[in-house]
């Protein structure tokens, strides 16, 4: 044990040590070029390191992976779009998208309206009374998924006789009813809501951190104005105060879209995507992993990040427009 | 007899934060009180559950629901033990900081140099290649597994601790040089130009000055960045695969798969990996805090 250690402590200290080498050399490297060049070069030896790494990760794989995605299952022969034909007219995955959209569409709205909800009344408590609420909300953040999903097996777990172990059902007994496998209810795809309940108890501290620094900016001036023209608390602030942390409610909303979008933990370890509740993440996955079949496996991405590109196009519009203040 | 100008109203634009009214803290309705302590107690549950769970026996926790721990109580550490010793916990957990501590390091020490330049240096194609950092934000990580385990195959670095180095230097840059660049925008301008009219060169510029002034954003992205790695599934069942340097979310992740029924032992599992994330994030909220907004919220 000792020994295991020693070893990962050193493999830590090489890789630090690694790269701050790295950058002693580039450095030395481009001082030894005569001065104009060395001007106009340095900036470039700065972001060079940063720009390999995005490249070698995130660029060039992702142009070869849209490559592999008209290939095959062992990507070594061509096959056009019968993969991305496969995909789209699979029933399977269909209900796959569709679940992917419930997510998208519920999640995100969610997140920002809760955390809107609790930045507000929070801000409203003493700011002792504050501060717990907002670690307790936002505590959930630090867990990992794998963490959560043991954590909320408890609540949702179902026994067929005797007593219920799952919180949910325990209820649902002393009121009465049968207990109800909640994760296998694909009706009205309540399973598929119940994990969304899993996301947003992670999520929505991230909102409300955010969107009350948005709300205790807003000045007292405008809330001022509004009380002297007689406004009741909540005009204040749906045409006061929600007009001015806009810029925010659409960074936390696009924030947590794409985390949405990547989405894979949380229905991978309670469900793996039966009864009905894969999404796009866990299709990946198990395409690679389970079938072993790049091709289809690339496609998926490839659909993803074509999704992706119009959310891309509005966070650089976005960021843009905010440069330009 | 001079006319005495009707004073200008005094423009309250000296005080644009929000001034504090004493009627304005802890005057909120019992109504609100009671809404969010319901809140905050319904939010601790799922966790309560977990962490009394994780006490109980293999019988107990699989025939009784663990609120009758208050009226039943039979508890012990022999899950702990068991999970520690059988799942071999212990090394997952050491394995955890050993992908951790570089993957949370490296990325700031290679951002901070690239936010810099962004920030400070004038130089050809600088806004665009900032834009697509900026636009990279939202490509989701799939993008570069299958081509990239490839390549680790090749070169034999799958299941090594380097392997999900490189791979979570490459998926946090952008995130990284986006919080750090927009920090070091605000830094004041004066400071670094008075230290480049005294003969400073970029290099010492960046590592005397604007290094240190940028800790806060440092700070509140290696949080970020330790908790994202701490809590990660997907790139460590991809590049490390279970084995011998398996971190403590694969490890937990196999209970789940092989346990079936002994979800007192998972449980356990479970808070040990718990710990470390929610011990970071309650010593350094304020930074967490802080970096998230940094940003985020303009003005």
């Amino acid at each position: 044990m000792a020994l295991k250690i020693i070893y990962a402590l050193l493999t830590v200290v090489a890789g630090i040590g690694a790269s701050i080498a790295l950058y002693w050399v580039l450095n030395k490297v481009v001082e030894l070029l005569p001065g104009p060049t060395e001007r106009r070069l340095k900036p470039y030896a700065y972001i060079l390191p940063a720009y390999v790494a995005i490249i070698f990760f995130l660029i060039y794989p992702g142009i070869l992976t849209v490559i592999d995605s008209f290939k095959d299952s062992t990507s070594q022969s061509w096959v056009g779009f019968a993969n991305f034909s496969k995909l789209l007219s699979s029933h399977d995955f269909q209900q796959t998208l569709l679940n992917t959209l419930l997510w998208i569409i519920i999640v995100p709205v969610l997140t920002v309206v809760l955390g809107l909800a609790v930045a507000t009344l929070a801000d409203k408590l003493s700011p002792r009374g504050e501060n717990l609420t907002k670690t307790i909300i936002f505590a959930p953040m630090a867990i990992s998924f794998v963490g959560a999903g043991t954590v909320w097996k408890y609540v949702y777990a179902y026994s067929s006789s005797g007593d219920q172990i799952g919180l949910l059902n325990a209820i649902a007994t002393k009121l009465g009813h049968s207990p109800v496998a909640w994760l296998s209810l694909s009706s009205f795809h309540v399973n598929s809501l119940l994990l969304m309940v899993m996301l947003l108890w992670a999520q929505v501290g991230y909102g409300m951190v955010l969107l009350s620094s948005a709300v205790k900016g807003v000045p007292e001036e405008t809330l001022e104005a509004a009380a002297i023209d007689g406004a009741t608390n909540s005009q204040t602030f749906f045409r006061v105060v929600v007009p001015q942390i806009m810029g925010t409610i659409v960074t936390v909303f696009v924030t947590v879209l794409i985390t949405v979008m990547k989405l894979f933990d949380i229905v991978f370890v309670m469900t793996n995507g039966s009864f009905n509740t894969n999404v796009v993440g866990t299709e990946f996955f198990n395409q690679l992993f389970t079938y072993f079949d790049y091709g289809t496996a690339s496609a998926i991405v490839v659909l993803l990040m074509l999704a992706v590109v119009p959310v891309m196009w509005y966070q650089v519009r976005h960021f843009k427009r905010e440069e330009a203040i | 007899m001079a006319t005495a100008q009707a004073p200008a109203v005094a423009t309250p634009t000296t005080r644009t934060a929000r001034v504090k009214k004493p009627r304005d803290r802890g005057q909120a309705s019992m109504l609100v009180r009671v809404f969010l302590a319901v809140l905050c107690l319904l939010w601790m549950i799922p966790l309560v559950g977990t962490f009394i769970t994780s006490f109980r026996s293999e019988q107990d926790a699989n025939s009784t629901g663990w609120w009758t721990v208050f009226t039943h109580p039979n508890l012990s550490l022999s899950n702990y033990h068991d999970v520690i010793v059988q799942a071999d916990l212990g090394q997952a957990f050491i394995n955890s900081f050993a992908i951790v501590l570089p993957a949370t390091f490296i990325p700031i020490l290679i951002a901070a140099f690239a936010a810099y330049a962004f920030t400070f240096m004038e130089f050809w194609g600088r806004e665009a290649l900032f834009v697509i950092v900026v636009s990279l934000l939202v490509v989701p990580n799939y993008v570069s597994f299958v081509p990239i385990l490839k390549i680790y195959a090749d070169v034999h670095l799958a299941g090594q601790f380097p392997a999900a180095w490189l791979a979570h230097i490459g998926f946090g840059m952008s995130l990284a040089i986006y919080i750090l660049r927009n920090y070091m925008a605000t830094l004041p301008r004066t400071v670094i130009e008075s230290a480049q009219i005294d003969g400073a060169t970029h290099f010492q510029t960046f590592y005397r000055l604007i290094l240190p002034m940028s800790v806060p954003a440092l700070a509140s992205f290696a949080i970020f960045q330790f908790l994202w790695t701490w809590n990660d599934l997907l790139v460590a069942l991809m590049f490390i695969q279970p084995g011998d340097n398996a971190p403590i979310t694969v490890a937990t992740y196999q209970l789940i798969g092989q346990q079936g029924q002994n979800w007192n032992l998972v449980t356990a599992g479970g808070i040990v990996s718990l710990v470390v994330p929610i011990l970071v994030f309650l010593a350094l909220q304020r930074y967490f805090v802080r970096g998230l907004t940094a940003g985020a919220v303009k003005g």
